[in-house]
C-alpha cells in the first residue's frame, strides 16, 4: 500500500527531485489520493452492495422479474413491470412536455430576448432547478391538482376521453400529475443545458446563414439547430435520466399502485417510488431482494443514459454549465 | 415564391439597363463567357449586376459612432477596393451595405444606401430581401458542418422554395465552378462543408453566395486566413465573377487590392476613439500611383501599418 502511493506520488523524477522534503506538499497529496479514491471505492460499493443484495429476487425470478405484473409481498410473488411501466411513461411524457417547451425558452433567450430578459429568466430558471423535490411534491399535490381537477379536467376529459391512454375518470393522485410535475422539474434542466449549447453556436453561422436571405426563424431552424442537435439531444436525455431518478416528488403524488395502468388519469408506481413508499416494511426472504433488484435495474438504466447525455453535451456546448 | 417574383421582374428590366451596361468599358458579358459556363440554366435568368449609391452614412454600435459620413458610389461590374487601418470601419461599412450591420447588438446606421436608385433601409423594405440581392463572404470561411458540400451550395436556394433535383445539380456545378472550386471537389459532393481546406472551404462560401444570384457581392477579406496559393484562386475567381457581379471587398493585401481592384476606397482614423471616415476613393491607378493625400500615400506605400 505504501509503495504503491509513494509511486503515485512520484510520478515524474524531476518533480519529486524539485519538491523532495516539502512535507506540507506530501500530506497535501496523500490526503487528495485519500480522499478521491475513498470516493470510487465509496461508488464501487454501492453498486456491488445494489447487485448483491439483488441476487436471491433473481436467482427466484430470472428474467421473469422485468416481466410479470404481480407485485405481491404477501403471496412472495414479484414482478417489476409496473414500475417499469410507470417510470418509462411518466418520464418520457415528461421529456416530451418539457423537451419543445425547454428548448423554445432556450431559444427565445439566446435568439431573440435582451440580454436583460436573458440574464434574469436565465437565473429564474436556475432557481427553479434548485427546488427541492418533495416541495414539488407538495405543491402537486396541494396546488397543481386541485388545479387541474377544476380548471383543466372539464375540458381535457371531453377533448382526449375518447383516446385509449386517456380514457376513465381523472383523478388528482395520478400517472397524469406525477407526468406534469416532473416535466416542471425538468424544464430548468432543458432549458439551461440548451441555452449553453445554443450559445455556443458559432456567431458566424447564423450570419452565414443570415446573408443567404434566410429570415431569423429559417436562421436558427437550418443553422443554429442542426448545429447544436447533438448537445441538445443530450439536454434531453440528461432530463430523461433525472425524470426516470426523480422520486420524492413522484411517491407523493403517482398514488402507487402497483399495477399496469391503461390510462395516464390512473394511479401507478414507478420504480424509484416502490423503493421509497416499501422499504420500511421490506421483510420475507424474497421482498427486500426485489427493491434491490428494482433500484439495480433503475441504476443501470439512469447511469446509461446519463453518460450518453454527457457525452453528447460535451462534445457541443461550452462554457460553464449553469444550473445544473 | 419571393424571389422568382424578383427574377421575373428583373428580365424586363434588364433590356432597358442593358445600354447603360453597355455604356460601362470593360464590361466583356456580351463577348465572353464566364469560366465555368456550361450549366447556364441559371445564368440565362442570373444576376444583373448593380450600382450602389451611399449618401452620408454613419455606422453606430449603440452610442459609438464607427463610421461617419461616407458617401460613395458602387460601379457594377466593377471591383471596389476597401482599404485602411485596422479598426477604421471597413467591416462596419461593408457589414451596412446589406444590412447585416443591425444584425450585431446595437448595430444602427444613419444615412442612405441605395441599389440601383431604392433606398435599401426604407421601412417598407424586408431585410431578406435586400441580403438575397446583395450577398456576402466573410473573413471566416464559415460553411455549415452539418450539411454536405453540394447542400452548403444549395442552402440560399432551398430557403427561396423547391428546385428539381437536376436543377439543382446544374447551379451546384455551374457555382462551384465559377468559384474555382469544381475540379478539387466534384467526386465528394457528399463529404462534408468542413472536410476541406481552409481556402478551399471559403471557395465552397464563395460559391453558396453565388448561388443566390445576388447582384452585389460583398467579401471581408476572403483570404486573409488563407496561403498565398488559395488566395490567387480567390482572386482569379473574382476576375471571372465581376463580369456578372458588382464586386466590393475588403482587403489588407495592398497588391492584391491595386492588382484586381478598378475603385479603391480609403478608410482612414484620425485618432483613436474617432469614427472612421472614407478619406479618399477613386481609382485604384489613381490611389495607388498619385494619392490626393498624404496619408493615403503613406498607408498604400507602406509607411503606415
Ligand atoms: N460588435 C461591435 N461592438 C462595438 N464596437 C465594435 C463592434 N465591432 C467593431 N466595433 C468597433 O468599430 C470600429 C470599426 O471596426 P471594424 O471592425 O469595422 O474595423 P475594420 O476596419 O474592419 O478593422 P480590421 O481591418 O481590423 O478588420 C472599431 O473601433 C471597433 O472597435
Ligand atoms: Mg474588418
Amino acid at each position: 500500500m505504501l509503495n504503491m502511493l509513494s509511486a503515485m506520488l512520484g510520478r515524474t523524477t524531476i518533480v519529486k527531485e524539485a519538491r523532495r522534503g516539502n512535507v506540507g506538499d506530501i500530506i497535501y497529496r496523500v490526503l487528495a489520493y485519500a480522499f478521491g479514491l475513498s470516493f470510487l471505492f465509496l461508488t464501487l460499493w454501492i453498486i456491488f452492495e445494489l447487485a448483491y443484495q439483488a441476487i436471491p429476487a433473481f436467482q427466484e425470478f430470472g428474467f421473469e422479474f422485468f416481466w410479470s405484473t404481480t407485485w405481491d409481498p404477501v403471496a412472495g410473488q414479484f414482478g417489476a413491470l409496473p414500475a417499469i411501466q410507470g417510470t418509462l411513461v411518466t418520464a418520457f411524457i415528461a421529456m416530451a412536455l418539457a423537451g419543445p417547451i425547454g428548448i423554445g425558452i432556450a431559444a427565445f433567450l439566446v435568439e431573440i430576448a435582451p440580454r436583460r430578459v436573458d440574464r434574469v429568466v436565465g437565473f429564474l430558471v436556475e432557481m427553479l432547478a434548485a427546488i427541492p423535490s418533495v416541495v414539488y411534491g407538495l405543491w402537486g399535490i396541494f396546488v397543481l391538482a386541485p388545479f387541474l381537477r377544476t380548471y383543466v379536467e372539464p375540458w381535457l376529459i371531453p377533448a382526449v376521453g375518447w383516446l385509449p391512454f386517456f380514457s376513465g375518470p381523472f383523478r388528482g393522485y395520478s400517472v397524469f400529475t406525477a407526468s406534469l410535475v416532473l416535466t416542471i422539474m425538468i424544464l430548468p434542466t432543458v432549458a439551461a443545458i440548451s441555452r449553453n449549447v445554443l450559445r455556443a453556436v458559432p456567431m458566424e453561422q447564423r450570419e452565414a446563414m443570415l446573408a443567404l436571405g434566410s429570415t431569423r426563424w429559417e436562421m436558427f431552424s437550418q443553422a443554429v439547430l442542426p448545429y447544436a442537435k447533438g448537445g441538445i439531444i443530450g439536454a434531453l436525455a440528461l432530463a430523461l435520466g433525472r425524470a426516470a431518478g426523480e422520486t420524492m416528488a413522484v411517491t407523493i403524488i403517482i398514488g402507487n399502485a402497483r399495477r399496469i395502468f391503461e390510462s395516464v388519469f390512473e394511479q401507478g408506481v414507478t420504480m424509484a417510488s416502490i423503493i421509497a413508499a416499501n422499504f420500511t416494511d421490506a421483510s420475507g426472504a424474497l421482498y427486500r431482494p426485489s427493491l434491490f433488484l428494482v433500484g439495480f435495474t433503475l441504476f443501470l438504466i439512469t447511469f446509461t443514459i446519463n453518460v450518453i447525455a454527457r457525452l453528447l453535451i460535451k462534445a457541443t456546448s461550452s462554457g460553464p454549465e449553469g444550473g445544473v | 415564391m419571393e424571389r422568382n417574383k424578383t427574377r421575373a421582374d428583373n428580365q424586363p428590366s434588364g433590356s432597358h439597363e442593358d445600354p447603360r451596361l453597355e455604356s460601362q468599358p470593360g464590361n466583356r458579358d456580351g463577348q465572353q463567357k464566364p469560366a465555368g459556363a456550361q450549366g447556364q440554366t441559371s445564368g440565362a435568368s442570373g444576376a444583373q449586376a448593380q450600382s450602389m449609391e451611399v449618401q452620408g452614412l454613419n455606422c453606430f454600435y449603440g452610442g459609438f459612432k464607427a463610421v461617419t459620413d461616407v458617401d460613395m458610389t458602387i460601379r457594377p461590374n466593377k471591383i471596389t477596393a476597401l482599404i485602411g487601418p485596422s479598426g477604421c470601419g471597413k467591416s462596419t461599412f461593408l457589414r451596412a451595405l446589406n444590412r447585416m450591420h443591425e444584425v450585431t447588438r446595437g448595430g444602427r446606421i444613419e444615412g442612405k444606401v441605395l441599389l440601383d436608385g431604392e433606398d435599401i433601409y426604407a421601412p417598407n423594405v424586408d431585410p431578406v430581401q435586400v441580403r438575397r440581392k446583395i450577398g456576402m463572404v466573410f473573413q471566416k470561411p464559415n460553411p455549415f458542418p452539418t450539411m454536405t458540400i453540394y447542400d452548403n451550395v444549395v442552402a440560399g436556394l432551398k430557403l427561396a422554395g423547391s428546385h428539381k433535383k437536376s436543377e439543382l445539380d446544374d447551379i451546384v456545378e455551374d457555382k462551384l465552378r465559377q468559384a474555382a472550386l469544381w475540379d478539387e471537389v466534384k467526386d465528394k459532393l457528399s463529404a462534408g462543408g468542413t472536410d476541406l481546406s481552409g481556402g478551399q472551404q471559403q471557395r465552397l462560401c464563395i460559391a453558396r453566395t453565388l448561388a443566390v444570384e445576388p447582384e452585389v457581392i460583398l467579401l471581408d477579406e476572403p483570404a486573409s486566413a488563407l496561403d498565398p496559393m488559395s488566395s490567387m484562386k480567390i482572386e482569379d475567381a473574382m476576375q471571372d465573377l465581376k463580369k456578372r457581379y458588382t464586386l466590393i471587398i475588403v482587403t489588407h493585401n495592398m497588391q492584391q487590392a491595386s492588382r484586381s481592384s478598378d475603385y479603391t476606397g480609403f478608410f482612414y482614423i484620425e485618432a483613436m476613439g474617432e469614427p472612421g471616415q472614407l478619406w479618399e476613393f477613386g481609382e485604384t491607378e489613381q490611389i495607388f500611383s498619385n494619392p490626393e493625400r498624404q496619408q493615403t500615400e503613406d498607408y498604400v506605400t507602406g509607411k503606415m501599418g
